[in-house]
C-alpha cells in the first residue's frame, strides 16, 4: 500500500484497502471557519445531536473576514463563538491565531497519519506533515461532528517525483506553478497526489506545506509528503513531543496509477495569469504587464521563510509609486516572529500595508479588493474571475519572492532584476 | 426526490469555478435564496431568469472546481436548478451537492451534444439522459446505492436523521 491508503486503512479499522473501495473513516480532527462553519452549525442543530462526537477533535479558527468588516461578518463570528462556548470545542478568535492552515499545523493539531478534514478546501495542505487531509462542506463537516466518521472512496494514487536543486530565486512556489501548468487544472481529479523525490527531502515545512496546499488546484482529493526528520523536528518544535512517523511510508511495490518526474534544476520563476491556475508560463515569456497591487499572504505563501524572502528584495527599496503592496502574515505567531526579526519595520518603510493575520484579499471577500480593470500579482492560490472583487481585474500568481519585486518595480518582473 | 428530472438545459464550459458560481463576497449572506439571486452572475447575468423556471445545467470538465463553498451548490439549487450534469466533477463540490439534496451525474460527452435551451430529461437511476430537441440520448453514470438514498432523503442531513433514528 502507499501512504494514503495505509492511513485510510488504519483509520476505517481494515488491514488493507484496495483502490474504489468506500471506507468508513474515524476522523482524527475537523476544522471550520468563519464562512463554512455557521452553516455546520445550523446542519448540525438539525440532526438534533446534543454534543459533538469529541469537543478534542473540533477546532474552530476565524481567518476568512477578519476582524468582522460588516455586521453580517460580526453575526456570523458571533454564531461560532457562542457553538463553541456551548459545545466547549477549540478555538482560535480574531487576534489569537491567523489563517486556519498555519494555525493547525502551528498549534499541534496536525499529526503524521491522521485522518484530518476541514470544511475549506486548502485542508490538504496538511498533507505535508503525512496525514490524510482533504476539504470537505459545511452539512459533512456537521455529520463529522455528529459521528466522528466519513466515507471516502480510496483513490488512486499518483506519485510525483521531483529531483534537482532549485536556481537562485525560484521556489517551492515555482514548482507547483509549473506542475499545475503541465498537469492542468483537472489533472488530478479523485486522485491522491504524493510528493517525493530530493527535492522533496530538502525542502522546509513552508515549502512542502505550499505543494500540498496547490494540489487541489489540480483536482486532488490530497496532496501528502511522507514524513521524516524535517517533518520530525518540525512537530518537536511546536509541540514538544516527538511525532511517530515509523510506518508511514509507501510500501516499495506501492500501486500508483501514473508516475510523473519533475526535475527542478533549470526551472526558471512561473507565473499563473488570469483565469486558470494552469494558465502557466515562465516569467520570462508573460511580457510587460504592469501592477496595480502586489499581495504577499495566504495559507499558500505567507509564512515567516515566505516574508524574509520579501523582506530581502524589498529592504532600502520603495513599492512603485500607483502600486500598493499588501502584506499578511500568516498567523500572528509568524507576525510576532517577523516583527522581532525587523521584516514588518521593511516592509512598512518600503512604503507597504502590514495587516493582521487573515485570509486578506485571496478570497475576496474583505480587505485589499480589485477595480475593474485592475491587475495584481499575489502569493496566493487562485486567480479565476472576479477571484479578488471586480470581474473585470487579473490576477497572476507567483512567487513570494516574484510579488516582492514585482511590488519595487511596478510591473510583474523576475526577483533576479531587483536582487542578483 | 423524482428519479425523473426534465427542464430546459443551460451549458456552460470547463472549469467552472465555485468563486464564479457564488463570489466570495456573498458568503457573508445566511439566507440561501439569497445566495440564490447571485449564481452564476458573472459568468451570465441573465443565468437567474433561466434557471428560475427550473433548469438542467451542463458543465464540461472539472465543474465546481476551486473553494469547498457548500454555498455554491446552495446557490444554484436555490436559483432553480434541478440537476446539474457535466464530463467530470470536482470532487468536493460533487460531494456537497449530494449532502445539500442536488443531484448531479457524471455523462462524458455531454457538453457535444447539447446547447443552450434544449429539452432535457435525466434519469437518476437508469443514468440515462434524452435530449429531446436533437434527439440524442446518452449513458450517464449512476450513484451507489447509499448515494442515492442520501439525495431520496433531500439530503445528508436528513439522511443522517433517518439512520440515527433506527438505531
Amino acid at each position: 500500500m502507499n501512504i494514503t491508503e495505509k492511513i485510510l486503512a488504519k483509520a476505517s479499522g481494515k488491514k488493507a484497502v484496495y483502490q474504489g473501495e468506500i471506507v468508513d473513516a474515524n476522523v482524527d480532527m475537523v476544522m471550520m471557519h468563519d464562512l463554512t462553519g455557521p452553516l455546520a452549525v445550523e446542519a448540525f442543530k438539525k440532526i438534533g445531536c446534543q454534543k459533538v462526537w469529541d469537543n478534542k477533535k473540533v477546532v474552530v479558527i476565524l481567518d476568512h473576514q477578519v476582524p468582522a468588516e460588516s455586521v453580517k461578518a460580526a453575526e456570523l463570528h458571533k454564531t461560532m463563538r457562542t457553538f463553541v462556548s456551548e459545545q466547549n470545542l477549540i478555538f482560535y478568535d480574531v487576534g489569537r491565531g491567523g489563517i486556519c492552515h498555519q494555525v493547525m499545523p502551528e498549534q499541534g493539531h496536525v499529526v503524521p497519519g491522521a485522518v484530518i478534514v476541514g470544511s475549506d478546501s486548502h485542508t490538504c495542505t496538511y498533507g505535508a506533515f503525512g496525514a490524510f487531509a482533504t476539504g470537505i462542506g459545511s452539512t459533512e463537516a456537521a455529520t463529522v461532528m455528529a459521528t466522528g466518521k466519513i466515507w471516502f472512496k480510496v483513490p488512486p494514487s499518483i506519485k510525483i517525483s521531483i529531483k534537482g536543486k532549485f536556481k537562485k530565486h525560484v521556489y517551492s512556489k515555482d514548482l507547483i506553478l509549473n506542475m499545475i501548468g503541465t498537469l492542468g487544472v483537472d489533472g488530478a481529479i479523485y486522485y491522491a497526489t504524493e510528493f517525493t523525490g530530493s527535492t522533496i527531502k530538502a525542502m522546509s515545512m513552508a515549502g512542502r506545506m505550499t505543494l500540498c496546499n496547490m494540489a487541489v488546484e489540480m483536482g486532488a482529493k490530497n496532496g501528502i509528503i511522507v514524513p521524516d526528520q524535517t517533518t520530525a523536528e518540525y512537530l518537536f518544535s511546536r509541540t514538544g513531543k516527538t511525532p511517530e512517523i515509523k510506518g508511514l511510508q509507501s510500501d516499495p511495490d506501492a500501486k500508483y496509477e501514473r508516475i510523473v518526474e519533475f526535475d527542478v534544476s533549470k526551472l526558471e520563476p512561473q507565473i499563473a495569469c488570469p483565469s486558470s491556475v494552469d494558465n502557466v508560463k515562465p516569467l520570462s515569456e508573460a511580457g510587460n504587464i504592469p501592477i496595480n497591487q502586489a499581495f504577499i499572504g495566504s495559507c499558500t505563501n505567507g509564512r515567516l521563510e515566505d516574508l524574509q524572502i520579501a523582506a530581502q528584495i524589498m529592504k532600502n527599496k520603495k513599492v512603485k509609486a500607483g502600486v500598493r503592496a499588501l502584506i499578511i502574515p500568516a498567523s500572528q505567531e509568524i507576525w510576532k516572529q517577523a516583527d522581532e526579526e525587523g521584516l514588518l519595520k521593511i516592509f512598512t518603510e518600503a512604503g507597504a500595508i502590514v495587516c493582521g493575520s487573515a485570509c486578506g484579499p485571496c478570497l475576496g471577500g474583505h480587505i485589499g479588493l480589485l477595480a475593474a480593470g485592475e491587475t495584481c500579482v499575489a502569493s496566493s492560490n487562485r486567480n479565476f474571475i472576479g477571484r479578488m472583487g471586480s470581474t473585470q481585474a487579473n490576477v497572476y500568481l507567483a512567487s513570494p519572492a516574484t510579488v516582492a519585486a514585482s511590488a519595487i518595480v511596478g510591473r510583474i518582473v523576475s526577483p533576479l532584476e531587483v536582487d542578483l | 426526490m423524482v428519479n425523473e428530472i426534465k427542464a430546459n438545459a443551460v451549458v456552460f464550459g470547463d472549469n467552472i469555478d465555485t468563486d464564479v458560481i457564488l463570489p466570495g463576497r456573498y458568503l457573508i449572506l445566511v439566507d440561501p435564496h439569497e445566495l440564490g439571486k447571485h449564481a452564476l452572475e458573472g459568468l451570465d447575468a441573465d443565468f437567474v431568469n433561466k434557471a428560475k423556471v427550473g433548469a438542467i445545467l451542463v458543465g464540461g470538465k472539472n465543474f465546481g472546481c476551486g473553494s469547498s463553498r457548500e454555498q455554491a451548490p446552495l446557490a444554484l439549487k436555490h436559483a432553480g436548478v434541478k440537476c446539474v450534469i457535466a464530463e467530470s466533477f470536482a470532487r468536493i463540490f460533487y460531494r456537497n451537492s449530494i449532502n445539500i439534496g442536488l443531484p448531479v451525474m457524471e455523462c462524458k460527452g455531454i457538453s457535444a451534444v447539447v446547447a443552450s435551451g434544449d429539452v432535457l430529461s435525466v434519469n437518476l437511476e437508469s443514468g440515462k439522459i434524452q435530449n429531446y430537441t436533437n434527439i440524442q440520448i446518452l449513458q450517464g453514470t449512476t450513484l451507489p446505492l447509499f448515494i442515492m438514498e442520501i439525495l431520496a432523503d433531500g439530503g445528508l442531513i436528513e439522511n443522517l436523521r433517518k439512520r440515527l433514528n433506527k438505531k
